[in-house]
């Protein structure tokens, strides 16, 4: 907004965070970056029966200009590496990056010529979900601490361009 | 048009031809593609004159990384190939390598693995569809074939120990047996199933918006389906009705009555339906198995080949060594090699292994049904529009981990 | 029909069948990598093999010739399945291209490109499938590292 770099760290730049924060972490758009085996519990934690619009975070905008968070689902190689980055900068800020699954996280057991070891070798990422893939369940408790660490951010700490 | 060097940034946006063409780029990652394939369009307005189609965004070097681990490594490797019918794909790797040992494992155990195979034949169509559907803006109907696909996960799960991911057999056998109740789980399951199926017959079989989008969209003649190394659904939509279930019976398919459903247009329309009757074929085969499963032991009793049970382990020396030896090891096939097909969800899945005697396979090759498929999609999308790619991309159910494995 | 058919192709082509075996029921040809081409065309015209079910290739370093071209068949209308396979040396790895009779062979053969290195003659289009361009070397060769990388794009930190 830009009025909060007026008043630096003040009474009401807390209760604009908690405002903004609020609004924010429950109505996360995704994009999903689907990419393997990760996007089947991805499709399960979508549809009815762990129904993923229980935590506001229903809806998948396949544009990343839209988007919020960016869901890694499943292995990168290094072909794919700069599609990955590509979609990563074509973000808007504020935006979050979530790891699905271990080949997203370190190349699992993946370990060879093709695969990237983990995509914190290419952009910043907030939450890592292990498991190959995460069960559902998994997927949803993680979403309940990118949650909790959005609550946590103030509009100072992210830099508007 | 030059699509050879596919790296320069022109080929990123939409570029215009002298002659009112578009060159126009799909992927690798876009909305209505589920899975990481790039195609290149030319275009004239919205109708595709030409494509290209980029395929390697999924890459992970399966055939060389099991060069470098033992036969039983390579299992929950196979899980990944087709992650949607994961135990059509553990069972065609163990059927491979028990070839080429020539080993033949119990009765029960054949049992099993037909019934974990036509369980994952049922996610793979109902998860074809169920993304096809919703691609289409059938949203619904994903809701109600996804869960299906839930249940029956749930079940597998209770005998593999994995949803996605089983990892359920070993060169020999099993990891487990079934537990008590999964004969009643599975009849319980099939009822959801039936009916999630039905539901989705209705919403979809018959509407007019379904139909069109569907209907003589992809079509491709027998003749250049078979020329194109066609098989599964794909094929049989074009009314060539081969089934390796049925042409070379592995496990013990000809014990059950059922049938192949052939289709006669090679449309995509078509492929649903063959999909839709595939997969109660499937719960017909799996009944038929459970009322037929002997009982008896689900390994092979030589601990050469399988580990021997934890109690003896720990309790004589011979256990113990037997297995150190083929836990660090692994079993060690004689020199050879063989092919060995078995029918996966999108048609025949091929492996072909060649062994040097070592505990490590020499060479490991999959032949992924949908590697054949997706190399005839640019002839299948030629003269359609653009709108019309999703819905043929869609129906040659494209799975990355074993197109591009 | 077992060994019939390993005995006609001896017999047709008695020069250039190195080798047949039958492992396991897999019946096997090995054959000069200059008669694969007819070899395929008597197979597809007269035999019936209408499916070219796999095209692949095995690297057997350090014997040379190094490399083998391994196509399967399978006729649908006797039900029947062939191996067919090429030794190639591997200091100019080339064979002729299966493209004028399947057009599956088109991805088979780019794909043994990209692994291996063997080159097709005749082939349409032969260029990387897997990897992408800059990408040196064949990873699926015995002598390609297993954890030798080439990103495409830098790695933070």
């Amino acid at each position: 907004m830009g009025l909060e770099t007026v008043f630096g760290h003040s009474y009401l730049t807390t209760r604009l965070d908690a405002a903004v924060n609020w609004g924010r972490r429950y109505s996360f758009f995704q994009y999903p970056f689907v990419t393997a085996c990760c996007g089947m519990e991805y499709m399960s934690v979508f549809a009815s029966a762990y129904d993923i619009a229980r935590f506001g975070a229903e809806y998948p905008r396949f544009s990343p200009r839209q988007a919020d968070v960016l869901f890694v689902v499943g292995t990168v190689n290094e072909k794919l590496a700069p599609v990955l980055k590509r979609v990563y900068e074509q973000m808007c800020e504020p935006k979050w990056v979530v790891s699905f699954g271990v080949c997203a996280t370190s190349g699992g057991f993946y370990d060879n010529y093709a695969t990237v070891q983990g995509i914190d070798k290419l952009i910043p990422v907030d939450i890592y979900i292990p498991g190959c893939p995460p069960r559902p369940e998994a997927v949803l408790d993680a979403l309940i601490k990118l949650q909790e660490k959005v609550s946590k951010e103030s509009v100072l700490d992210r830099k508007y361009k | 048009m030059n699509t050879k060097n596919t790296e320069t940034p022109k080929n990123w946006s939409l570029e215009a031809l002298e002659d009112g063409r578009m060159v126009l780029n799909m992927g690798p990652s876009h909305p209505a593609m589920h899975g990481i394939v790039r195609v290149l369009l030319t275009v004239q307005g919205e109708r595709v004159i030409d494509s290209d189609v980029e395929i390697g965004y999924l890459h992970r070097g399966f055939e060389k990384t099991c060069e470098n681990v033992t036969y039983n490594q390579c299992v929950p490797y196979t899980d990944r190939l087709n992650y949607v019918s994961p135990f059509i794909n553990n069972v065609g790797f163990a059927l491979a390598v028990e070839k080429l040992m020539g080993l033949e494992t119990p009765p029960r155990c054949w049992y099993i693995r037909v019934i974990m195979s036509e369980l994952s034949r049922l996610t793979d169509h109902l998860t074809c569809i169920g993304a096809n559907a919703m691609e289409l803006a059938a949203f619904t109907v994903y809701f109600y074939l996804i869960n299906a696909r839930e249940a029956l996960y749930r079940l597998t799960d209770s005998a593999a120990g994995g949803r996605v991911t089983p990892a359920y057999t070993r060169v020999g056998g099993l990891t487990r047996d079934l537990p008590a109740d999964f004969k009643r789980d599975t009849a319980e399951v099939f009822k959801t199933v039936r009916r999630n199926l039905d539901d989705a017959d209705k919403l979809l079989t018959r509407n007019r918006i379904f139909y069109d989008r569907l209907h003589n969209i992809g079509r491709i003649s027998k003749e250049d389906a078979v020329s194109l190394s066609f098989t599964g659904p794909a094929l049989r939509s074009t009314g060539v009705g081969l089934d390796v279930r049925r042409t070379a019976p592995y496990l013990v398919y000809d014990r059950f009555d059922f049938d192949i459903p052939v289709g006669s247009n090679g449309d995509n329309y078509d492929r649903y339906l063959v999909r839709m009757e595939e997969m109660k074929q499937s719960m017909r085969i799996v009944e038929q198995a459970l009322a037929q499963l002997p009982d008896g032991p689900v390994n092979h009793p030589d601990f050469n080949v399988t580990l021997p049970p934890k109690e003896d382990v720990y309790g004589n020396i011979e256990a113990l060594m037997a297995h150190f030896k083929l836990t660090f090891e692994g079993v060690k096939p004689p020199k050879g090699e063989v092919y060995q097909a078995v029918e996966g969800g999108n048609g025949e899945l091929g492996f072909y292994i060649v062994s040097d005697g070592t505990g490590r396979p020499w060479r490991v090759r999959v032949r992924a049904p949908c590697f054949a498929l997706t190399g005839g999609l640019s002839q299948m999308i030629k003269g359609g529009y653009i709108a019309d790619i999703i819905s043929t991309f869609g129906q040659i159910n494209m799975i990355g981990g074993e197109l591009e494995r | 029909m077992t060994g019939r058919l390993l005995e006609t192709l001896k017999a047709r082509f008695p020069d250039d069948v190195l080798q047949t075996h039958a492992f396991r029921g897999d019946e096997t040809v090995l054959l000069k990598k200059e008669a694969l081409l007819k070899a395929a065309v008597f197979l597809k015209d007269e035999l019936g093999f209408d499916f070219l079910m796999d095209l692949t290739a095995a690297d057997y370093l350090p014997r040379e010739p190094r490399f083998e071209l391994v196509c399967h068949f399978y006729s649908s209308k006797h039900n029947y399945r062939l191996r067919l396979k090429c030794p190639v040396a591997g200091a100019d790895a080339r064979v002729d291209s299966l493209t004028p009779l399947w057009a599956g062979a088109n991805w088979f053969e780019r794909e043994a490109y990209d692994m291996y290195g063997i080159k097709f003659d005749g082939h349409p289009d032969l260029r990387r499938i897997l990897m992408y361009d800059g990408f040196e070397g064949h990873p699926l060769r015995k002598d390609y590292p297993l954890k030798k990388r080439q990103p495409r794009t830098p790695h933070r930190e």
